[in-house]
């Protein structure tokens, strides 16, 4: 690649002042139990584990190990207020009661922001103005559906499933309980939700959230954990519904355990989206979608844009403008309201990441990284995108989950749209043109759930999220998203 | 796409291939200037910066050489109680009031702008236009701040706005050139942007948004995508083209935006009066009472600074 005649430099000259969030209207306890049935209640065993901040690898907090009996008291819970209050409420009553924990949610935002943005890592900008009111806005629309299934299946009779098992992963931690916990309470089903190892704190703020909000006990339960309390989950046998977003590895696992049982499953996984972008297309509004693609949330996104297919005759044009725009993203403190790029969520995602660029460049791939400072303690990545790849090279073909882009060009729509099919994945995808035609034969053809026209990385409450192959099975959001919380009766 | 390998001043490129705009990502990258955070000391820096950028506007036809002498010394002494303030760029007014203003300034490095070409119609001949140009140089104006012919433009005449264009700036001759777009009649980003290349192309040493009589003026959006014309001509040509947003800049706040996506588009090299001005009447005052702030902690009241 030519490297660019008259460069311009954005890193010296006026700067910005730090602008850090304060801390002093949060308060995180020294330790956290286990919710469930309504109470915070101490594990079986007395075990704990430690979550840090990964900006600093400071300990923010210790979380409860729940065992197998934790969870087997939980499921009971859970249960008992399925068949108690929760499945015979008037339909309008729960809705009340999501409506409420969504008003709450808002009123509380700036300090599950805060708390998000110390536990995950992401920058207090996406905590802020993305995560947080859009787990408010689950809750509000599926409050919404509480009492109307009626209209979501319109002549067919709907019927509750009983307990569901939720696991959730560390990439948005709220939102991703929001996701599990609204429509599963909405269509009148009752909870066991289990946040990711490195990212508790936020559920555990939610719990207290939820016990402030009077919601009945046991109606939602929330327990923490690793692996082996997820799997204890997906394995009881007095669980109706397993709903998973993590890797499609453990996915896998999960569905194998789930053959033979009358469970009903989600899982929502892995992904290795192609960003496509024809010559017509607005290039500097394609050029922030591939940098809102791969680098929002640090690459932490399973529907990230992490390859990117560009058409021949644009494409120094794209890489140069990609590589400039790639200066001027701040990598930092995530506490700081300024900051673009926060902490990679964990030691061991940031090995996994490293251990991608090795492979990368032993591939032969060129790499280029921005050449912004990074922090001398926590878990970094500097933006990086590899040119000269192929379908061939394992950067393409598996999930990296960082902020790492592989491109490649292509000539032709359908070399395009060859390459954006050939992936064992298929969760999510964009297309870039200004010819309207162009996007529905490339949307028409594109094998994944959700596709860009345009844009990347848009989320709402009312549109359904859900993968093709090895992306996952079932959608959740949307009126789609109610359909994995119910029995249809013929 | 937007490649377009011409010399400078050369010939009207085609307006036709340049890349296509988009609304809803602009709109949307313009949003994410607007969360950033400035505090403490590079907002006193930013504020300061506004000041020396701003072109101090009168443009009303009941100016009187007594106001644009007022308006003069306002740009001289913006705020003496504040100690180590920049002076503003240019004093910015029609034709008939060039000389009173330059004989005002003196030799103080603040630059006399003028604006020309049957402002802010356009709608004259371009004899008339060209003289209106000449006599506004002769008169002492260091800048020309001229209208482009929306109606030809609109039009799809691209050769006649490109050869007004470089007509007014060869009757400039060592006057710097600030080609008005009016973008509030334009319509349309695309266009904004393809009235951007054809004016650079034809020698405009700046680019301006609006004259500040059509709404909408200046928005963020708007200016924007001028910032991305500036770079990619820079980056084909090699020449700085400067940036000027006018109208309905009142508010520092605003300005310290427009310095972000100033700042995240073209970088530190535009980052002065040279190359980026604010035509603004009202906003030096709100960036006082800000400095004013900053240095003591609570606002004046509106009385304490100078209206002129």
């Amino acid at each position: 690649m030519e490297s660019q005649a008259n460069k311009l430099a954005f890193n010296d000259g006026w700067q910005y002042a730090p602008a850090p969030e304060s801390t002093d209207h949060i308060r995180i306890d020294e330790k956290y139990d286990l919710f469930i049935g309504g109470e915070f209640v101490a594990p079986e065993e007395g075990r704990y584990f430690e979550t840090i901040n990964p900006a600093n690898e400071k300990t923010l907090s210790s979380v409860a190990l729940a065992n197998e009996a934790d969870i087997d008291r939980a499921v009971k819970a859970a249960r008992k207020a399925y068949n108690g209050p929760w499945s015979k409420m008037k339909a309008s009553e729960r809705g009340k009661y999501i409506f409420r924990i969504a008003r709450m949610l808002q009123e509380r935002a700036r300090e599950f922001a805060t708390i998000e943005t110390l536990d995950g890592g992401k920058p207090i900008r996406e905590s802020r103005d993305i995560d947080i009111p859009l787990a408010a806005a689950h809750f509000f629309y599926y409050a919404g559906w509480a009492d109307k299934l009626a209209y979501a299946f319109p002549g067919r009779d709907t019927r509750s499933l009983g307990v569901a098992a939720q696991i959730i992963p560390w990439n948005f931690p709220l939102l991703m309980a929001s996701w599990k916990i609204a429509p599963a309470l909405a269509c009148g089903n009752t909870v066991v939700l289990k946040p990711a190892e490195t990212t508790p704190l936020t559920a555990m703020k939610l719990a207290e959230l939820i016990q402030d909000a009077g919601l009945p006990p046991g109606v939602v339960n929330i327990v923490t954990g690793a692996g082996a309390t997820g799997a204890t989950m997906v394995n009881h046998p007095d669980v109706d519904k397993i709903a998973f977003t993590g890797s499609t590895s453990v996915g896998r696992i999960i569905r194998k355990s789930l053959a033979g049982t009358n469970k009903k499953y989600t899982l929502e996984l892995g992904g290795k989206a192609a960003n496509v972008i024809f010559e017509d297309a607005a290039i500097d509004q394609a050029v922030e979608g591939i940098i809102n693609g791969i680098f929002f949330n640090q690459g932490h996104v399973c529907c990230a844009g992490s390859r990117l297919l560009v058409q021949e005759s644009v494409a120094d044009e794209v890489i140069d403008k990609l590589r400039e725009r790639m200066e001027t993203l701040i990598i930092g403190d995530p506490m700081d309201k300024n900051t673009d790029i926060g902490a990679i969520n964990s030691a061991e995602q940031l090995e996994t990441i490293q251990s991608y660029l090795k492979i990368g460049q032993d591939e032969g791939a060129e790499m280029y990284q921005s050449s912004c400072d990074v922090p001398g303690s926590g878990y970094w990545c500097r933006p990086t995108i590899f040119t000269g790849v192929s379908q061939s090279n394992r950067i393409v073909q598996e999930e990296i989950f960082g902020p790492v882009l592989a491109i490649q060009t292509f000539r032709t729509l359908e070399e395009g749209l060859t390459k954006a099919n050939n992936t064992p994945y298929g969760l999510s995808g964009g297309v870039w043109t200004d010819k309207g035609a162009k996007i529905f034969k490339m949307t028409q053809s594109m094998r994944a759930g959700v596709i860009w026209a345009n844009t990347f990385n848009k989320f709402d409450p009312t549109s359904p999220f859900g993968g093709y192959k090895e992306s996952g099975v079932g959608r959740e959001g949307g009126l789609h998203g109610l359909d994995a919380y119910v029995k249809v009766e013929v | 796409m937007s490649v377009i390998a011409l010399p400078i001043a050369s010939a009207l490129p085609d307006l036709k291939r340049i890349t296509p705009v988009d609304e809803v990502g602009v709109n949307e990258r313009v949003a994410r200037f607007q969360t950033r955070s400035i505090k403490k000391e590079s907002k006193i820096e930013a504020l300061k910066t506004v000041l020396s950028m701003i072109d101090l506007t009168t443009l009303e036809g009941q100016d009187t050489p007594g106001k644009v002498r007022q308006l003069c010394q306002k740009a001289i002494h913006l705020h003496d109680s504040l100690p180590d303030l920049p002076h503003v760029a240019a004093v910015c007014v029609y034709p008939t009031m060039v000389g009173i203003a330059r004989a005002a300034l003196g030799d103080r490095g603040i630059n006399v702008a003028s604006v020309a070409t049957a402002f802010p119609s356009g709608m004259s001949s371009r004899k008339i236009k060209l003289e209106e140009t000449r006599t506004a140089v002769e008169e002492g104006a260091d800048e020309i701040d001229m209208v482009i012919s929306r109606g030809a433009f609109l039009q799809g005449d691209y050769h006649f706005v490109f050869d007004e264009i470089a007509a007014v700036k060869e009757a400039c001759g060592d006057a710097h050139l600030k080609v008005i777009l009016e973008t509030g009649e334009l319509g349309t980003l695309d266009h904004v942007r393809r009235a951007s290349v054809l004016a650079m192309h034809a020698g405009a040493d700046f680019i301006k948004t609006s004259t500040g009589k059509i709404q909408p003026a200046a928005t963020m959006p708007v200016t924007f995508v001028m910032l991305k014309a500036i770079k990619d001509f820079y980056q084909e040509t090699g020449r700085m083209v400067g940036m000027k947003p006018a109208g309905g800049i009142s508010a520092a706040k605003l300005a310290v935006h427009y310095l972000v996506m100033l700042r995240e588009t073209l970088g530190n090299a535009w980052m002065t009066p040279e190359w980026f001005r604010f035509g603004a009447s009202s906003l030096a005052n709100d960036v006082l009472m800000q400095l004013q702030k900053q240095a003591t902690g609570v606002y004046q009241s509106a009385d304490y600074f100078s209206k002129d």
